[in-house]
C-alpha cells in the first residue's frame, strides 16, 4: 500500500520542500488570536469575515437539539441520584459542543465519541437507552457502531483518536467521502496518542476534524498543569495542520468553525484541530467532589456565559423563536427524558449466558466449558429448568456489520 | 480477620515518648492505612516522592494521597499531566538521579498506556547496567472489580506483571499488610507493582496507625515480600489466595466449618516472589489445594501456582490442585460481575470435587 497518497496537497516534509513554505502559510496553519465568537453572552452577533453566521432555519434547529441536551444531562444527573445509572459524566455548559460536533457531520461520516460526549451521541441519532446502557451497567455499549456511524465512547483517554485516523485512511483508500470527526478533552491532549493521531493524520492527510473540548478541568486539574502551550489549537502547527479555537459556549460559532473544518476536510484539504473554549458546570461525574479543587465562583462566572442562554436571547430578538416554538422544543425535549425515564426505571434482564457470546467469532472449547458451568450453577441455584437458556450461536447478533 | 506473626507491640507504647499512646479499638480502613504508609515514608526519606494523575490538590481519586501535598509541599507529591508513559518514564529518570518516586496510574486498565516504560524499562534497567542503576519504583495499582465500576476500572492485571521478571508484585490483603507492605515497597530498592484491591478500601480493621509506624520504624515489623501468611489454620485443605479474594476464601472457609471441613487458607500477599515454602507446607500437611484468584484463568497467576504445587507436593496430594477464577472473558459490566467473580458457592463446589470419598 502506498503511503503516499496525500492528493496533491503534500505532506508536512514534503510541503516544505514544494519550494520553502512562505512564512504566511505557516501563519495560517496558526489559530485565531481570540477564540472565534459570532454570538456573544449577551445574544449579540459579532461580525466575523472568516466565518459567515449560519442562517436562521439553522441556527434554530440546533437551538432545538441544544435544549434537548440540557435535559438529557438534567435527566440523566437524577437518575444516578435515584439510583438507577451507576454513574454519568455529565456535559452540563458543553451541549453547544455536543450538538454542534453531531450536527456538522453528514450521513456518510462517522463520529468518535468519549465517556462525557453522551448529548452527541444521542444528537447524532442513536437510541438514548441504548447510549445509555454502558452508564446504566447492563454492558459494555449499547448501540451498534455502524447503524449511525458513532464509534464507542471510549473511556481510555485519547485512544479513539487514533481510531479516528484509521476510519479516514480507510475511507480515503476506498474512495469515499466520509470526514470523521473525533472528539476528546483537555486533558487527553497530554496523552501519547493524541500526538500520535495528529501526526498521522497529517502525515497521511487524512479527512480528520479533531475537536477537543476544553473545558478546563481534568477531573481535578487544571489546564495550566497540562500545558504551557498558548492555546491547545497551537499544538496543530507542529503536526502541519491548521489550529483554530472558538467559543465552546456560542453555537453559531461552533457550527461554522466546525463546519468550516468538515468541509475542508471532505474536499480533501487534510486534517484540522479545533478547540471550543467551554467550561465543565458540574463535577466529574457524580463520584467526583468538586469542591476540592475549584470555588463555587469560578464556576458562577460561566453561568451568564451559558450556552443556551444566549442562543435563545439571539433568536428572541429576531424573532426566529417564538413562544410556541420554545414550547414545541421544551415538549420534545421533556418527551426524550420521558422516554429515558421510563427505558431506565423498567429492570432490564441481563442474561449472564450472554458473557461468553461475543469474546471470539466462535466459542473456544474452554468457553463452551465455562459457559455450561455456569448455566448448571444457576440452573442449580434456580431450581432444575429455572436457567437462562444460552443464546443459540450467533444470535444476538443480529444487524451483521457491512 | 487474624494474623498470627506480628509480635505483641503494647508494650512498647510506654516507649513512645511524644506520640499519642495506642487508644485501644482505633481502627483503621484499607486506604487509611495506605495513605498513612504514604506520609510516614515520606517523613521518613526525603528522597521519596508521590506523583500520578489527580494526586495533589484533590488526593487521588479514592484518597490515598490525601493531605500528602499540603503537608509535604507541591514538590513532594504533584499532579502531572494526563500521561501514564510520561509518568512511568519519568519516574525512571527520578530514579536514577536519586529519587524514589512512588507513582499512581488511577485505575489498573488505565496503566497500560505505561507498559512500555514498565516491561521495557523499569523491568529490565538493573539486569542491563549489572546492577549499577537500580530502580526502586513504587508503582501503586487501584486494581481488580467487585465494585460495580464500569469498564477498564476493574482490570486484574497482575499476572502482565507477574510475567515479566525484574519487577516485584504485590497485593495485600487486610489493613496491617496494606501498611506494612506500602512501606516495605517504598524501602525495597528493586521496582515494585503494589496492587491496592479496590474492594477492599473501605475495609476496617483494629490498628492503631501510630503503633504500625512505630513497629516498621523500629524495624520490628516482620518482612512481607516473599511472605506468605496463613490467614486461617486448617487441616482438610488448603485454599490459595491473594489480594481481592483472601476475604472470599476466608468466607468459605467459614462456611466450610460449619459443614464440619476444616480448611486452611493462605494470603500469598507476594506474588512474586512466590512463597513456595508457606505454601508447600501447608498443601503437604493438608494434601488438598484450591487456587482461589478473580484475574481470567487462562495462563495466569493462578496456574503458576497450581504448577509450583504440583511439582513440589505430588506426592502429598490426594486430589488434582483445582482453581476457582475468573472466566476467561473480559471483565464484566456491573450488572454481571456476581455472575464472573469467584463465590463461596464456587469455592465451596470446587472444595467438594477434592476427591473425599475415602
Ligand atoms: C488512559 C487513561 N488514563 C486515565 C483515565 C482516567 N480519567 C478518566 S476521565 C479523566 C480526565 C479527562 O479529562 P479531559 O480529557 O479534560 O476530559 P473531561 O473529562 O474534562 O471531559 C481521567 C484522568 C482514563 N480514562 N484513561
Amino acid at each position: 500500500m502506498s503511503t503516499a497518497t496525500n492528493g496533491g496537497r503534500g505532506s508536512m516534509l514534503g510541503g516544505a520542500s514544494d519550494g520553502g513554505a512562505a512564512p504566511a502559510a505557516d501563519r495560517a496553519l496558526l489559530p485565531s488570536a481570540e477564540p472565534v465568537q459570532l454570538v456573544d453572552p449577551d445574544g449579540q452577533h459579532n461580525h466575523d469575515d472568516r466565518y459567515p453566521l449560519p442562517d436562521g432555519e439553522q441556527l434554530l434547529g440546533a437551538f432545538g437539539r441544544l435544549v434537548a441536551g440540557r435535559r438529557i444531562n438534567d435527566q440523566a444527573n437524577a437518575l444516578v441520584r435515584q439510583g438507577r445509572m451507576a454513574v454519568y459524566p455529565s456535559s452540563h455548559g458543553q451541549e453547544a459542543c455536543q450538538v454542534a460536533a453531531a450536527v456538522v457531520l453528514g450521513n456518510e461520516d462517522w463520529l468518535f465519541p468519549t465517556y462525557r460526549d453522551t448529548v452527541a451521541v444521542i444528537t447524532r441519532g442513536v437510541d438514548p437507552l441504548q447510549v445509555l446502557t454502558l452508564l446504566r451497567g447492563d454492558w459494555h455499549g449499547g448501540y451498534d457502531p455502524h447503524e449511525h456511524r458513532v464509534a464507542t465512547q471510549a473511556t481510555p483517554l485519547a485512544t479513539q483518536l487514533l481510531h479516528a485516523v484509521g476510519v479516514a485512511h480507510a475511507a480515503k483508500l476506498r474512495g469515499e467521502p466520509t470526514v470523521v470527526l473525533a472528539m476528546c478533552g483537555d486533558g487527553a491532549t497530554s496523552e501519547g496518542d493524541f500526538h500520535e493521531a495528529l501526526n498521522f493524520a497529517a502525515v497521511f492527510h487524512v479527512p480528520v476534524v479533531f475537536f477537543i473540548q476544553n473545558n478546563e478541568f481534568a477531573i481535578s486539574v487544571p489546564l495550566k498543569n497540562q500545558t504551557v502551550a498558548p492555546s491547545l489549537a497551537h499544538k496543530a502547527i507542529g503536526y502541519g495542520m491548521p489550529g483554530e479555537r472558538v467559543d465552546g459556549n456560542d453555537l453559531a460559532a461552533l457550527l461554522a468553525v466546525l463546519g468550516a473544518a468538515v468541509d475542508r476536510a471532505r474536499d480533501g484539504g487534510g486534517p484540522s484541530l479545533i478547540e471550543a473554549h467551554t467550561y465543565r458546570m458540574q463535577a466529574h461525574t457524580n463520584a467526583d467532589d468538586a469542591t476540592r479543587y475549584r470555588s463555587a465562583d469560578d464556576v458562577e462566572r460561566w453561568v451568564p456565559r451559558d450556552p443556551i442562554l444566549r442562543m435563545r436571547t439571539y433568536l428572541r430578538a429576531l424573532n426566529l423563536l417564538t413562544d410556541e416554538g420554545e414550547r414545541a422544543f421544551a415538549d420534545e425535549a421533556d418527551a426524550i427524558a420521558a422516554a429515558i425515564r421510563k427505558g431506565l426505571n423498567t429492570e432490564v434482564e441481563v442474561n449472564p449466558a450472554e458473557l461468553f457470546e461475543y469474546v471470539y467469532t466462535e466459542k473456544t472449547s474452554q468457553l463452551r466449558e465455562q459457559a455450561e458451568q455456569l448455566r448448571e450453577e444457576l440452573a442449580r441455584d434456580a431450581g432444575a429448568g429455572a436457567a437462562p437458556d444460552a443464546p443459540a450461536d450467533g444470535a444476538g447478533d443480529e444487524g451483521d456489520q457491512p | 480477620m487474624t494474623q498470627t506473626t506480628e509480635a505483641p507491640i503494647a508494650d512498647r507504647a510506654d516507649r513512645a515518648g511524644s506520640t499519642p499512646a495506642p487508644r485501644a479499638g482505633a481502627t483503621s480502613t484499607f486506604a487509611k492505612a495506605l495513605n498513612a504508609a504514604l506520609a510516614d515514608a515520606m517523613e521518613a526519606d526525603p528522597a521519596v516522592l508521590m506523583f500520578g494523575e489527580d494526586v495533589g490538590t484533590l488526593g487521588g481519586v479514592f484518597r490515598i494521597t490525601d493531605g500528602l501535598t499540603a503537608r509535604f509541599g507541591e514538590e513532594r507529591c504533584f499532579d502531572t499531566p494526563l500521561a501514564e508513559a510520561g509518568i512511568m518514564g519519568m519516574a525512571v529518570g527520578m530514579a536514577m538521579n536519586g529519587m524514589k518516586p512512588v507513582v499512581e496510574m488511577q485505575f489498573d486498565a488505565f496503566a497500560y498506556p505505561a507498559f512500555e516504560q514498565v516491561v521495557s524499562h523499569v523491568a529490565k534497567m538493573p539486569n542491563r547496567t549489572r546492577g549499577k542503576v537500580r530502580l526502586p519504583i513504587v508503582i501503586r495499582i487501584p486494581y481488580a472489580g467487585g465494585i460495580g465500576g464500569v469498564e477498564h476500572h476493574c482490570d486484574s492485571s497482575e499476572a502482565y506483571y507477574a510475567h515479566t521478571p525484574g519487577l516485584t508484585v504485590l497485593a495485600p490483603a487486610t489493613v496491617r499488610d496494606a501498611y506494612f507492605m506500602l512501606r516495605e515497597a517504598i524501602a525495597s530498592p528493586d521496582p515494585v507493582v503494589f496492587l491496592e484491591p479496590k474492594k477492599l478500601y473501605w475495609s476496617k480493621e483494629e490498628v492503631d496507625l501510630a503503633e504500625l509506624r512505630r513497629t516498621f520504624d523500629e524495624g520490628e515489623a516482620p518482612r512481607r515480600i516473599g511472605r506468605a501468611v496463613v490467614a486461617r489454620q486448617g487441616t482438610d485443605a488448603t485454599l490459595i489466595s491473594y489480594g481481592p479474594s483472601v476475604p472470599t476464601a476466608l468466607g468459605a472457609a467459614a462456611a466450610a466449618a460449619e459443614e464440619g471441613r476444616s480448611i486452611e487458607v493462605i494470603d500469598l500477599r507476594s506474588i512474586v516472589p512466590f512463597d513456595d515454602e508457606t505454601v508447600c507446607e501447608s498443601v503437604r500437611r493438608t494434601g488438598r489445594a484450591v487456587v482461589v484468584a478473580e484475574a481470567p484463568g487462562f495462563a495466569s497467576v493462578a496456574s503458576e501456582i497450581v504448577a509450583r504445587v504440583q511439582e513440589r507436593c505430588f506426592h502429598s496430594l490426594a486430589a488434582p490442585v483445582l482453581r476457582v477464577t475468573g472466566f476467561d472473558i473480559p471483565y464484566p459490566s456491573p450488572k454481571l460481575e456476581h455472575f464472573y467473580l469467584p463465590s463461596v458457592d464456587r469455592i465451596l463446589d470446587a472444595v467438594d470435587d477434592l476427591q473425599w470419598e475415602d
